[in-house]
């Protein structure tokens, strides 16, 4: 027996709603974050995320209250992502029941940012998230602004660097790969997960059941991330994770 | 008659909503308080010391607070639940933060799992993050609950006990570690049984239930 891989559904909410088509069968509305959430708990999710992308600040409060509502009720780690730029906002996420947040542009733009909040609160709530893009032979680079924007950082030396400076955990997204479905980006996230001591979430463009093996398997993940496959019933997390097993993945059945 | 009360103590290390979810879920009945009052603490019929963060920083508003002397008190009387850095505090020193004096309920070290973990030649990350299994020793708290449960672990440091005697569940992570300890009517553990579904709300459920008798 070990340390078990994770599979983390994640959730995209606006203004302490979940958006962008979440569609289970048989629940009541489709939007509510508490009943989707215990949805994926009793699914056997092993962890859930969060992106917020409510756009104004003061709207964001609204995100807060909702995490209070999850925490009380889902029994299962939560990482909240999105617009966390302060450690005000980590304080306020983690005080209303989230575990970990995840820092994403606000790490680029200051790297300090990311040293500051590990002190402050402890390297196992700080996750790192990593929008990467290739841009050559073995080489990825650091985009934001939702892949649009380069930065010129190479990610591997990035991810390295976050590790230094006191990230718990690395959220890796290939941004070639998200929404199309056809696997992660096993080359990027061999390369960060060899480079790190710190656990890595493969994240972007799952399609089916064997992409998340080949993520854990070929790319060496902690842990995997899904959005799409799971929204629409396409497949259980409970599925998902007796077809890991299957193949041969130590898993929390 | 009057419900019993749960004191969860409060020293402003963040989220208890969690643990009063948690504990408020498996016992509707219970009043769960969220609390650093030590007259309250000294009311309550269970307590539980949670803990998040760097021991340098707990164990600061553990002493700045006085919440040592309640732990300390508490321990001699009433079931008391210690919860991952709140079981790192009970041990007696810990060498996180270049090395802090601890509450010393239990002999014993909490030492870091270092930078070049293996198990069976594989390289194991740091934190160790995620469900792992937990080899049970014989206790009321596990009651009901499968040996070789998964509960939800994150922590880079792990306790060493002195006496084996008091490890009442085996992690194993590189080293075999003290996922659980106890001795009379103090357990504590070193994973979230609040954040760790079924097996983590059963044993909520076992130590509301207790009577502080090992």
């Amino acid at each position: 027996m070990a340390l078990a891989k994770r599979i983390i559904p994640c959730l995209d909410v606006d203004k302490g709603r979940v958006v962008k088509g979440v569609n289970f069968v048989g629940i009541r509305d489709a939007g509510d974050p508490v009943e989707i959430a215990k949805r994926y708990n009793d699914q056997g999710a092993d962890e859930i995320t969060f992106l917020d992308i409510t756009a104004s600040h003061e709207e964001r409060e609204t995100t807060v209250h909702m995490v209070e509502a999850i925490a009380e009720q889902v029994f299962i780690p939560l990482t909240v992502g999105g617009g966390i730029r302060e450690l005000a906002d980590i304080r306020k996420m983690l005080n209303a029941g989230a575990d970990k947040v995840s820092i994403n542009s606000a790490a680029v733009y200051n790297p300090e940012f990311v040293k500051a909040a590990s002190d402050r609160f402890g390297a196992q709530c700080i996750v790192v998230a990593i929008d990467a893009k290739q841009v050559g032979d073995n080489h990825w680079e650091i985009f934001t602004h939702g892949g649009r924007k380069p930065t010129g950082i190479n990610a591997v030396e990035w991810a390295v660097k976050m590790a230094e400076f006191g990230a718990g955990e690395i959220l890796l997204t290939s941004m070639d790969r998200d929404g199309v479905k056809t696997g992660f980006d096993l080359g990027v996230t061999k390369a960060i997960s060899d480079a790190v001591n710190i656990p890595v979430i493969a994240s972007g463009g799952v399609g089916n059941l064997q992409h998340l093996v080949d993520g854990v398997k070929v790319a060496g993940a902690d842990a995997v991330l899904a959005a799409s496959i799971f929204h629409f019933g396409e497949y259980t997390v409970q599925e998902a994770k007796k077809f890991m097993a299957d193949a041969g993945i130590e898993m929390r059945l | 008659m009057t419900s019993k009360i749960c004191a969860v103590i409060d020293y402003g290390m963040g989220n208890l909503h969690s643990a009063h979810g948690a504990l408020q879920t498996v016992a509707p009945d219970t009043q769960v308080l969220v609390t650093g009052d030590p007259e309250v603490i000294q009311r309550a019929d269970h307590v539980v010391l949670p803990g998040v963060g760097a021991i340098r920083d707990c164990m600061a508003e553990i002493l700045n607070q006085g919440i040592d002397d309640v732990v300390r008190e508490v321990a001699k009387t009433k079931p008391l639940l210690g919860i991952c850095v709140g079981l790192q505090a009970l041990m007696d020193r810990s060498e996180e933060n270049g090395g802090v004096d601890c509450i010393g309920l239990f002999p014993g070290q909490v030492r870091y799992f270092g930078d070049d973990l293996t198990e069976n030649g594989e390289r194991l990350k740091v934190p160790h993050m995620g469900w792992n299994t937990v080899r049970q020793v014989d206790h009321p708290l596990w009651q009901g609950i499968d040996d070789e449960s998964r509960f939800y672990f994150v922590h880079s440091y792990y306790v060493d006990a002195v006496r084996p005697e008091q490890v009442k569940g085996h992690g194993q992570y590189g080293v075999d570690f003290a996922a659980a300890m106890g001795q009379d009517n103090v357990f504590a553990v070193q994973f979230h049984p609040e954040k760790s579904h079924n097996a983590g709300l059963a044993l909520l459920r076992n130590f509301l239930n207790w009577d502080g008798q090992a």
